[in-house]
């Protein structure tokens, strides 16, 4: 009897082709949006909890400035010193790479491109974890006259030089003629920020005189040792910090310190929260996709009243008229269910591909998308399946 | 089934003071007021009356498509007047056929789909269902037109399609509600003639409600329905 019912419905189904396409596209919107966004939202995840783990593990960054914004908010930035002071002073670190940037265009031949140009020394790649690809770093005495030489990122190399080796070819950043003599492993793209790979990196002393003009430190990368907890090492900067800036106690930090695992945790969970947000959205247009079939539902069995009647006539039982029309809102809603689970992983297809983000297919997501079209078949039709089961069949037989 | 033989003598069906009330209270009407009527085996019985009469609520039933206010039913001695709704549908499954006067067949439904219907409701498979049908159709001279829908058949077409359908299951009992009425005279005529024939080679009991004369005629018996009771029980011509 089920599997009669089963085929009877598909009958009935691709007989009015149009109307059960419009009657279950709400949904196939609903699940479409679900899974889009919840396999969007888990690629993005992933992406971000990678990219957070290529910034380095066990690594600190410490911001001038309050909040967690780029500019520092007009407080006094960091000197070399202080640099040197959390290096030496607090015993959890194992190396303090400084960094100031700033935007500027760098000029190959015909090509120009607007990058990041950091100044530092070489335990800003130490303290990242950040290989060579080609050349080498800074050397002593460049970086304590503050040579015009600089390392590249793979995103700076592709737009000035294309696929050709960069090393050992000059390239104009302003006035300043620089000789690229490194270029920086890919770290990948990034979703979680600015990409890592867009920048120049010349020694913080050219930096200081030839672009800043001062001689202001903006960031400190932290490497913690192996073993040591960073959240202690953490406490110990902040108190490091505040002595040496002379802030009283009960006043607020003008200064930031973050670590990549808080960050991560921080960025994670505004993608799921935002996930999350979209998704209940898009289950609210489950709900009307529901009552769309609840109402065609409806429809069907008043126009096949009569069937109905003919049916009871000939001997059936008020169950298998209600299995009939429930297994047919089921496999419309199924229907449904799995058009809106195609087109949702053709939307998260396309929406990975342009974040630049995995595309993960999660299986219970599926799974659960799936049950719960057929759950809304069944509550949605079982209604509508109880009316056509209750009507006296001589009342139907009349029925015009 | 042995039903063909006319010497059988059990009642096949038996009404015993069967009375049927419509409403509750003061609005309520009486349509059947008290019916003993006993049909046996093999006969073709025509019900005739005035609209009102109650010859409809009577073939309802009969037809077990409803059940008597009181009195009793007896189906081959079982008596069904009390059963629950899904055990009439049982009994109509197993044992009843109906002809309509609108014909009734499930529309964009092919011949052959139409006559299988009961056999689905009985658990038949698939294949054995097609043959039957296939023989049910044949019997009422539709071969070659087994894949038509409904609408690209004629009134008379149709009508043989859903005697087809009636009788594909072997039922004891056709009923037959008005079988002739969307039908010119030639057509009814040939209704007739195959319902006849078929309950002269199946020996298929007939329980025909008609309003003409003329197709009664073609019963063993005529009984009258008048205000809800039985007016006259005759052979065609002591009726006439």
């Amino acid at each position: 009897m089920f599997r009669e019912a089963f085929k009877l419905a598909i009958r009935t189904i691709r007989r009015n082709a149009l109307r059960s396409f419009l009657t279950v596209l709400g949904v196939v919107i609903g699940v479409g949006a679900v899974i889009g966004m919840v396999t969007t939202g888990q690629g993005t995840t992933a992406q971000v909890t990678a990219d957070v783990a290529k910034l380095g593990t066990n690594l600190l960054m410490v911001r001038s400035g309050r909040g967690m914004g780029p500019f520092g908010g007009g407080a006094k930035r960091f000197s070399i010193k202080d640099v040197d002071a959390v290096e030496a002073q607090i015993s959890g670190v194992r190396i303090t790479g400084p960094s100031s940037s700033q935007n500027m265009t760098a000029i190959f031949g015909n090509e120009n491109y607007t990058t990041s140009v950091t100044g530092t020394d070489n335990r800003f790649f130490d303290a990242r974890e950040w290989k060579l690809e080609k050349g080498r770093l800074f050397q002593e005495g460049e970086l304590r006259v503050g040579d015009s030489v600089c390392v590249i990122g793979a995103t700076t190399r592709n737009e000035l030089f294309g696929k050709s080796d960069p090393v050992g070819q000059i390239i104009r950043l302003k006035q300043i003629s620089c000789n690229v003599i490194g270029l920086l492993a890919a770290k990948g793209v990034s979703t979680s920020g600015p990409d890592q790979d867009d920048l120049v990196v010349m020694p913080l002393r050219t930096f200081q005189r030839r672009v800043s003009g001062n001689q202001d430190i903006e960031m400190m990368f932290v490497s913690v040792k192996e073993g040591i907890s960073t959240a202690k090492v953490q406490r110990d900067i902040e108190r490091l910090l505040r002595e040496r800036r002379r802030i009283a106690p009960g006043e607020e930090d003008d200064f930031g310190v973050m670590d990549t695992k808080q960050l991560a945790s921080m960025m994670t969970s505004v993608t799921s929260m935002l996930t999350g947000l979209l998704s209940s959205v898009a289950a609210v247009s489950l709900l009307v996709g529901g009552i769309g079939i609840m109402n065609i539902m409806l429809v069907s069995v008043t126009e096949r009243t009569r069937e109905i009647g003919i049916r009871l006539a000939i001997g059936a039982q008020a169950r298998q008229v209600l299995l009939q029309f429930l297994v047919e809102a089921v496999v419309l809603s199924l229907f449904g269910g799995l058009a809106g689970i195609a087109a949702g992983l053709i939307f998260a297809a396309v929406a990975t591909s342009m974040l630049g983000v995995p595309f993960i297919i999660d299986i219970p997501t599926i799974v659960v998308a799936f049950a719960f079209s057929a759950m809304v078949g069944i509550v949605f039709g079982y209604f509508p399946a109880q009316r056509a089961s209750r009507l006296n069949p001589i009342e139907a037989l009349r029925h015009e | 089934m042995d039903s063909s033989e006319p010497t059988e003598d059990a009642p096949l069906i038996e009404l015993r003071g069967v009375t049927k009330v419509f409403g509750e209270g003061e609005g309520a009407v009486a349509a059947l007021a008290g019916i003993d009527l006993i049909i046996r085996r093999g006969e073709f019985v025509a019900i005739m009356g005035p609209s009102g009469s109650g010859k409809s609520t009577a073939m309802n039933i009969l037809g077990c498509l409803d059940a008597p206010t009181n009195g009793e039913y007896l189906f081959d001695g079982v008596g069904v007047g009390g059963l629950s709704q899904d055990d009439r549908a049982l009994l109509r499954r197993f044992f009843l056929g109906f002809v309509f006067q609108g014909y009734n067949l499930l529309p964009r439904t092919s011949a052959l789909e139409n006559v299988e219907l009961p056999l689905v409701y009985r658990g038949v498979p698939p294949e054995e269902r097609r043959k039957m049908a296939l023989a049910a159709l044949a019997k009422v001279g539709l071969q070659g037109r087994e894949h038509h829908e409904p609408s690209a058949l004629s009134g008379g077409q149709q009508q043989r399609v859903a005697i087809a359908r009636a009788i594909v299951s072997a039922p004891e009992v056709v009923l037959a509600d008005e079988p002739t009425g969307n039908l010119d005279t030639a057509k009814s005529r040939e209704i007739m003639d195959l319902l006849t024939e078929l309950r002269r080679a199946e020996g298929i009991t007939i329980i025909m409600v008609t309003h003409e004369a003329d197709m009664a005629k073609y019963a063993d018996r005529i009984i009258r329905f008048v205000d809800g009771m039985i007016a006259t029980d005759a052979a065609p011509r002591e009726a006439a």
